[in-house]
Parts: structure tokens; C-alpha cells; sequence
């Protein structure tokens, strides 16, 4: 049971990570970004190539974060440049970056880093846990990082260029009045978007100890489920919707895990993933509720 | 002082429906005019507004700004010295953010948008006084959501937004049209004191003749893309609704509309 748990919020806060960046894509700039299903695996595949090659875990998760926002930025300029919609930008973007992520796993779809350094296992931390926390190590690891990411989120959001970034996706008319290119201010938030979720995936590569180049498929609807449940479960309530959001995610990974226990067999997952998905739209109608201006 | 110089403007173009509104159209807008903009539904005021602020292109012709060609230049870059309020007063404001951070974002036009804190404590005394000065009681909700305010809340919050920082020009589209009587008379009033306060250069179209009347110096009737009627200082003192209205019934005769 105690397993069950520490698995659920392991694999929940890793989803949070990229569920924060699916919130400001879906929730803040209205831009159903379809390519983190491929942005998360980028994360993953520039971990895998940094840790085969011994070096240093954290600053893969750096480089992770970094690769994603740059995949966000092109799907930006796709969609400002070349004035692509919203939605093919996205799915320009995923597939282009199926071929990036298997050329930096070195043309395999799969890369083992069972001996490699991680965050969770080197030097470093091995040395600062003590032998009876070792098996909450891992899910330590992942709430820091997690609450990290979501700290700077919420700090970026109360400042001026994050008022701009809510205010584009309200009503881009008033950034342009503002003397502010609206265009600019979007490619600004596909960055960060994509930034966490490629360090989600980064993270959770180091955690599962491997690179798989389908691991991001239906990324993007768990990351709509957890947004949708998080925000709709605690509509009105004093909590931030980034708060919101993580434990939206930790639900949802419950709820999976709790299908897969009543005995659903594993195999079964994606479909258990998109009826749950439906489930949750139907009960929140979040989409009848959105209005276009 | 802005200058639309032979400007050719067309819709549709390569088209059935293709269109031709404007065939060298010009119009000088002199500092410190008050223009008050009439005409029927079609009649180009809008198009106008939207040459003039970069929303459109033209095919043809030059606009020039202070001296300087904009005809190419980007919307949000002109915005630096323009403001507009909109006939919808959902495009004034973000629905999304409270009283309180509309205020703080529109206070920060005209400089960057980094990393500093979006609300400047040190200010918030400044917009209660703004607020209160509109006489609707949005000092004492600073907090709440934009979205949750009437129309005519709206429009006057995206008034005071559009004009708290420094511009020269002020763009008004119809905006009093989407309120009621009472509260569009409020928000003509503002718009009267503001523009005299920061002496903006103003155009304001509108389809109240009253209005047309009462405010402005001057007055533009638009008909097919053309001005035909552009009226200033005494000429537009003399003018009267029930001229206006004259005016307006023969243009609809001789065009059979
Ligand atoms: N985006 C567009 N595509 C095609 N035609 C357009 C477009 N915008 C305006 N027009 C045409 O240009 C003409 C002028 O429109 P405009 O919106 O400038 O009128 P207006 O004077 O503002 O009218 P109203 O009083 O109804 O606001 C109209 O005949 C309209 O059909
Ligand atoms: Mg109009």
C-alpha cells in the first residue's frame, strides 16, 4: 500500500512539472499546444544523452528545460511568423521533434541508464540521505524540484512581464494597446510551457532510469486532466491554481493507479488515460464555458 | 499632428466581392483637434480608425505622424503614442485580473515589462483617487475581477487605462454605444474633462449627433469612404442636431438607401 502511494505521488509530481506548463499554454494563453507530447520526451532524450555520457544530472535537467523552451519558442514563431493556427503549429512542432529526439538518443528508440549517474543516485545525494529515508528518496527529490519550478511560476506570474503573459491570453487587443507586441509576449509563454514539461520529462527519465522514445505519447491529455481537475475541483477556493493544478495531477495519477489495481491490466493504460480524460471533461464542461473573443 | 495622404483602400480584393472604400482619401488631424466623426453604418469610420491605428493596411497613399511615415509601421509600435477605447468594452480591459492589476499593467505602458513585481504598492493610493473620480465605487473593489463588472464599468475603467499614462492621440470608436444612456453620459463627460485636461488630440466617432454636437471642434460627416462634410471652429459651433439630421436624410435620399 505504502508503495502504491509513494508511486502515485512520484509519477504525480513528475506530471505536475509539465501539467504547470500545459496550465499556462491551456489555461493562461488559450493555445492548445499539442507538441509537449513530443517536448517531454525531448526533455528525456537530452537526459539520456548528457547522463550516458557521464555528465553532471543536474545540469541535465538545466539543459532539459532549456531545450524545451527553445522547442516552445519554434512552435511560437510558427505560429506568429508564419501565421500557422494554433493547433497545426503544435502538431508541426511534435513531429518534427520525434526525429530530433531519436537522432540525440543516437538513432535508438530506447536508452537504458541503469549504471549511470542521476539526480537521485550520485555522489552527492547518496551521501545526504540517511539509510532509513532511502526509500523516500526519490519522492523528495521530485517534490523539490517540482516545488522549485512551481515557486519561480508563481513568482513570474505576479511580475510585470507575467501580468503581460496573463493579459495576452485574455485579450491580446490590450497588449497590442499597451504598445507591446502581442506575438512576442506568446512565444515568452510557449518558452516557459515548454521549458517544464521538457524537465519533466528529463526528470522522469532519470527516475525510470531509461529513454523511450514513445514515452510522451498522451502527454498532453494528461496534462489537460490534471489542469481540469485541478481548477474545477477547487474553483473559488483560496488555493492558487498552481497549487491547484499539482494536486489535480496527483489525483489523476491516483485514479489511474487505482483502475490498474482493481485489476485492469497495464497494457490497458492509455485507454483507462483518454476514458478517464472524457470522464473529467464531461463532469467540469470546462470547454462550454470558455468563451472566444 | 497625423496626415492620411492619398490613401486607396480596398476589400477582397482579387475577389467577386472585391471592394473599393477608400480612392485618395486625405485628412490632416492637427494637434489638439477634437474631432467628432459621423456617419452610416458602412460609411468607412472605422476602416479610418483602423488605417490611422495600424490595424489595417492601405494600398496606397501615406500616413504620416508627426512629420515621420508610419505607413508601415506595426500596430503596437504606434500604440506608444495612441490610445483607443473600443465599441466592445471587453477590449479595454482583461477579464481575467482584478481591478487592481488592470490599473498597475496600464500604468506601465510605455516602459519594460521585466521582472519587477506588477503591482507598484506605492502607487495603489494614486489609482483609488483615479477610481473614485469615476463616481462608481471601483476603489473599494480593487480586488475584484474586471469580468465580473457591468459594461459600463468596463468601458469607463478602459478609459481611465488608455489615458492614465502619457499619449497624444486618443482614438474613440463608437464607445459609448454598448451603454445605457445614463452611464454613456457619465463616460462622455470623462472623456470631455480628460481630453481637455491632457489636451490629447482626440477622434471620436460616434452615431449620437448630440454628442457629435455638444463635443469636439470639429466635425467630419464620412459617407461611401468620402468626408463630405468637415466643419471647424465657428462653422461646427453653428451646427445643430436638426441639421445633422437634414444632412443625414439627404445623403440617404440621393442614395436611394
Ligand atoms: N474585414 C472586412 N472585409 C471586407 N469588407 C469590410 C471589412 N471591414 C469593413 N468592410 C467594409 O468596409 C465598409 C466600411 O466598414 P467600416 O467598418 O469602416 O464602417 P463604419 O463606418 O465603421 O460602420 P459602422 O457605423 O457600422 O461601425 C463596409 O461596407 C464594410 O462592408
Ligand atoms: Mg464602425
Amino acid at each position: 500500500m505504502e508503495q502504491l502511494i509513494i508511486g502515485v505521488l512520484e509519477q504525480g509530481f513528475i506530471y505536475a512539472i509539465m501539467a504547470l506548463g500545459v496550465y499556462i499554454t491551456y489555461k493562461i494563453l488559450d493555445f492548445p499546444d499539442l507538441s509537449v507530447d513530443s517536448t517531454f520526451p525531448l526533455g528525456a532524450a537530452v537526459t539520456a544523452l548528457m547522463l550516458s555520457n557521464e555528465m553532471n544530472p543536474f545540469l541535465a535537467l538545466l539543459a532539459s528545460t532549456a531545450a524545451g523552451a527553445l522547442a516552445g519558442i519554434g512552435t511560437g514563431l510558427i505560429h506568429v511568423k508564419c501565421k500557422v493556427r494554433d493547433l497545426l503549429s503544435g502538431i508541426i512542432m511534435m513531429t518534427a521533434l520525434y526525429t530530433l529526439n531519436l537522432r540525440l538518443a543516437g538513432g535508438s528508440a530506447n536508452v537504458p541508464l541503469f549504471n549511470n549517474q542521476s539526480v537521485f543516485d550520485n555522489d552527492f545525494i547518496n551521501g545526504l540521505f540517511p539509510e532509513a529515508l532511502s526509500s523516500y528518496k526519490t519522492v523528495i527529490i521530485i517534490f523539490i524540484i517540482m516545488m522549485i519550478a512551481k515557486v519561480l511560476l508563481d513568482f513570474y506570474m505576479k511580475t510585470k512581464s507575467g501580468y503581460l503573459l496573463r493579459a495576452v491570453g485574455d485579450n491580446p487587443t490590450i497588449v497590442t494597446s499597451l504598445a507591446k507586441d502581442s506575438g512576442f509576449v506568446k512565444i515568452v509563454g510557449l518558452a516557459i510551457s515548454n521549458g517544464l514539461v521538457a524537465l519533466a520529462g528529463s526528470v522522469m527519465c532519470q527516475q525510470q532510469r531509461f529513454f523511450e522514445i514513445s514515452m510522451g505519447t498522451g502527454t498532453i491529455v494528461i496534462g489537460l486532466a490534471s489542469v481540469i481537475i485541478g481548477t474545477n475541483v477547487f474553483k473559488g477556493n483560496l488555493l492558487k491554481a498552481t497549487t491547484a493544478v499539482v494536486i489535480g495531477s496527483v489525483l489523476y495519477k491516483a485514479c489511474v493507479a487505482i483502475a490498474i489495481e482493481v485489476g485492469l491490466p497495464a497494457s490497458d493504460l492509455k485507454f483507462i488515460t483518454a476514458v478517464l480524460f472524457l470522464i473529467i471533461l464531461i463532469i467540469s464542461m470546462d470547454r462550454k464555458k470558455k468563451v472566444k473573443s | 499632428m497625423i496626415e492620411l495622404q492619398h490613401i486607396d483602400k480596398y476589400y477582397n480584393i482579387g475577389t467577386v466581392n472585391e471592394v473599393c472604400l477608400f480612392k485618395d482619401f486625405n485628412l490632416t488631424i492637427h494637434d489638439g483637434d477634437f474631432i467628432s466623426v459621423i456617419g452610416s453604418n458602412g460609411s468607412g469610420k472605422t476602416s479610418m480608425l483602423n488605417l490611422i491605428c495600424g490595424s489595417l493596411e492601405a494600398e496606397a497613399g501615406k500616413i504620416i505622424l508627426n512629420g515621420e511615415d508610419i505607413t508601415h509601421q506595426k500596430e503596437y509600435v504606434r500604440q506608444r503614442k495612441i490610445g483607443r477605447v473600443y465599441q466592445n468594452p471587453a477590449m479595454g480591459t482583461c477579464p481575467s485580473m482584478t481591478i487592481l492589476e488592470n490599473m498597475s499593467l496600464a500604468d506601465n505602458k510605455g516602459k519594460a515589462y521585466g521582472l519587477q513585481f506588477g503591482t507598484n504598492k506605492k502607487r495603489i493610493d494614486d489609482y483609488r483617487e483615479m477610481l473614485s473620480q469615476l463616481g462608481l465605487g471601483l476603489e473599494d473593489m480593487m480586488g475584484s475581477k474586471v469580468g465580473s463588472l457591468s459594461g459600463g464599468q468596463r468601458q469607463a475603467m478602459a478609459l481611465l487605462m488608455t489615458t492614465m499614462t502619457p499619449i497624444e492621440f486618443l482614438i474613440l470608436d463608437e464607445h459609448t454605444a454598448a451603454l445605457d444612456p445614463k452611464t454613456a453620459e457619465l463616460i462622455m463627460e470623462l472623456t470631455g474633462k480628460v481630453v481637455k485636461e491632457k489636451n490629447l488630440t482626440t477622434i471620436m466617432v460616434t452615431h449620437n449627433l448630440r454628442y457629435a454636437v455638444e463635443y469636439g471642434k470639429r466635425l467630419i460627416m464620412m459617407h461611401q469612404g468620402n468626408a463630405i462634410v468637415d466643419k471647424a471652429g465657428k462653422e461646427k459651433e453653428e451646427l445643430d442636431v436638426d441639421a445633422l439630421l437634414n444632412q443625414f436624410n439627404q445623403i440617404s435620399i440621393e442614395t436611394g438607401n
